[in-house]
């Protein structure tokens, strides 16, 4: 991703926007390989430092788990987790998410890691924001080839949570959880609402009048830019080398 | 009583073909010297369950064409992208797979922890994951009226295969908060346990330490192995080392690269 506006880069655009749709949540927790994801909770902790926890999978500094790679999961199963996120190789209009592959399962084209915990979290945990970094009508689809994770289930199905919204390197996308439909919330700067349609693989509603995502203000990329960014170089060295050109603390 | 002490290659003579074993997340205690010990036995059709993913130790035994079964919520190389030698096999439908979600195998560890059939699981119904795999049930709640639930049949490895910073004479292991370890040894047949340093006494006579200690009566046998998480790191221990783990995925992008970086690997052990 590139610089777009007044110097601030697409991924501190990105950090914000979620940041604010985690604001005064308790406890957020971040899965593997999610730098954008994990800066934008550290980011809704610093702005709450005693009232938001931040979980970040396979941290040491950002997890406080004493019982094995279970607690995490048993946490969400309890209703002790407020928001999380998932990607998908590919995303459908009705929010299925597809982590496994591309083509016939048994003999697939692409093979990707696979489920996680996509699976369960979609179920137990009220906020689950999609992140998707490549917005294209190939990872946007219409009808996912494979679905990890449903994105809504019959009414007789146990389910506190599922997904919330959908932001990806052009715009963010609301889930209306009755419709079973995406809805354009804001085009990102240097994006338009009609490059977006052509873009993305799925239908979804769209109001007359779309708002520009706004660009973060002078101290949320102070924050960003400062303990945020320390922050985020334990887990993703490369992450903060490329984005803040910050090395890992020895 | 004191534990079985071997070396690494006593270690690895315990796993026969067809063998299930738990393997830890490289962001665990993972038996890397072992794995690599396991794989110049030329072991084959092994099953490999990860706790709840797998990383390097799974891309390296599946290229040496030990695996044939691969149950795990995901198989990764975390910073590092796609596993190669995994996708590979996976395209060439070269191994059967096991698709899962994390807090799955958890349970299904879990139901074997305790001897009972199965555990049961909320969310997962109506994914392609649970729809493939025909050893999961969709039951009924029996304390309420219309409320489906998932049904995981336990899973019981015949062994659990990891590392530890510190382990004592009678196999007691110390795994600190790595507690997947624990819960892989409670469910598994047995262990097989690398450490960084065995020491004499005895890690349960500290109460502090003794809470995030594996006793030994879960544990088949140990063996030694200093930095036996290499290139992996250990938690609180060294850390991964990069530029080695970064040679390996450029190798093993192709199946000839692969074979030369095991033989490369072996001969630097073998100094």
């Amino acid at each position: 991703m590139t610089t777009v506006n007044d110097g601030v880069r697409a991924e501190e655009i990105l950090i914000a926007s979620i940041a604010d749709m985690l604001d005064g949540l308790s406890h957020i927790a971040v899965g593997a390989s999610s730098p954008v994801p994990g800066a934008a909770a550290m980011l809704a902790r610093a702005r709450h430092p005693d009232r938001t926890r931040v979980s970040v999978l396979g941290s040491e500094d950002n997890n406080f788990f004493t019982d094995g790679g279970k607690e995490l999961f048993d946490c969400a199963g309890q209703g002790r987790i407020d928001a999380f996120f998932l990607g998908g190789a590919q995303i459908d209009g009705q929010a299925n998410i597809n982590l496994v592959s591309v083509g016939n399962p048994d003999k697939p084209k692409v093979r990707f890691p696979g489920s996680f915990g996509s699976s369960y979290m979609y179920f137990t945990v009220p906020r689950v924001i999609l992140f998707r970094l490549e917005h294209t009508p190939r990872t946007l689809v219409e009808k996912v080839d494979f679905i990890s994770a449903p994105g809504t289930s019959e009414p007789n199905i146990y389910r506190p949570g599922g997904p919330y919204a959908l932001i990806t390197d052009r715009c963010l996308f609301h889930f209306d959880r009755e419709k079973g439909r995406f809805s354009l919330a804001s085009v990102h700067p240097g994006h338009t609402v009609e490059e977006i349609r052509e873009q993305t693989g799925f239908d979804y509603d769209e109001l007359a009048a779309v708002p520009e995502t706004r660009l973060p203000d002078a101290k949320t990329l102070e924050t960003i830019r400062g303990p945020v960014a320390a922050q985020i170089a334990e887990i993703y060295p490369g992450f903060a080398a490329e984005v803040f050109g910050i090395e890992k603390a020895a | 009583m004191d534990a079985i002490r071997l070396d690494l290659d006593g270690l690895a003579a315990r796993v026969s073909d067809g063998a299930k074993i738990a393997l830890p997340p490289d962001y665990s205690y993972c038996a890397m010297a072992l794995v690599r010990a396991i794989i110049a036995r030329n072991v084959r059709d092994l099953h490999l369950v990860g706790v709840p993913a797998l990383g390097f130790q799974a891309d390296q035994l599946i290229g040496a064409g030990c695996v044939g079964t691969v149950e795990t919520a995901a198989v990764t190389l975390g910073e590092f992208g796609l596993a190669p030698r995994f996708s590979a096999s996976i395209k060439a439908a070269g191994i059967r797979m096991l698709d899962a979600t994390c807090p799955a195998i958890h349970a299904g560890l879990q139901a074997s922890e305790k001897g009972v059939p199965f555990m049961p699981l909320r969310g997962v119904i109506g994914s392609d994951v649970e729809k493939r795999r025909d050893d999961w049930v969709i039951g009924q709640n029996p304390f309420a009226e219309n409320d489906p639930i998932l049904m995981v049949k336990a899973i019981q490895p015949d062994f659990a295969v990891f590392h530890a910073p510190l382990a004592d004479r009678f196999g007691n292991v110390w795994v600190g908060v790595r507690r997947e370890l624990m819960l892989m040894a409670h469910a598994a047949k047995s262990s097989l346990v690398t450490a960084e340093k065995i020491v004499d006494g005895n890690l349960l006579d500290d109460p502090v330490r003794a809470a995030g200690t594996i006793p030994g009566l879960y544990v088949g046998a140990i063996a030694e192995a200093e930095q036996g998480a290499w290139p992996l790191g250990i938690p609180g221990g060294y850390d991964a080392d990069q530029d080695e783990l970064a040679r390996y995925v450029d190798m093993a992008r192709t199946e000839d690269g692969f074979a030369a970086y095991m033989a490369g690997t072996k001969a630097v052990a073998a100094e």
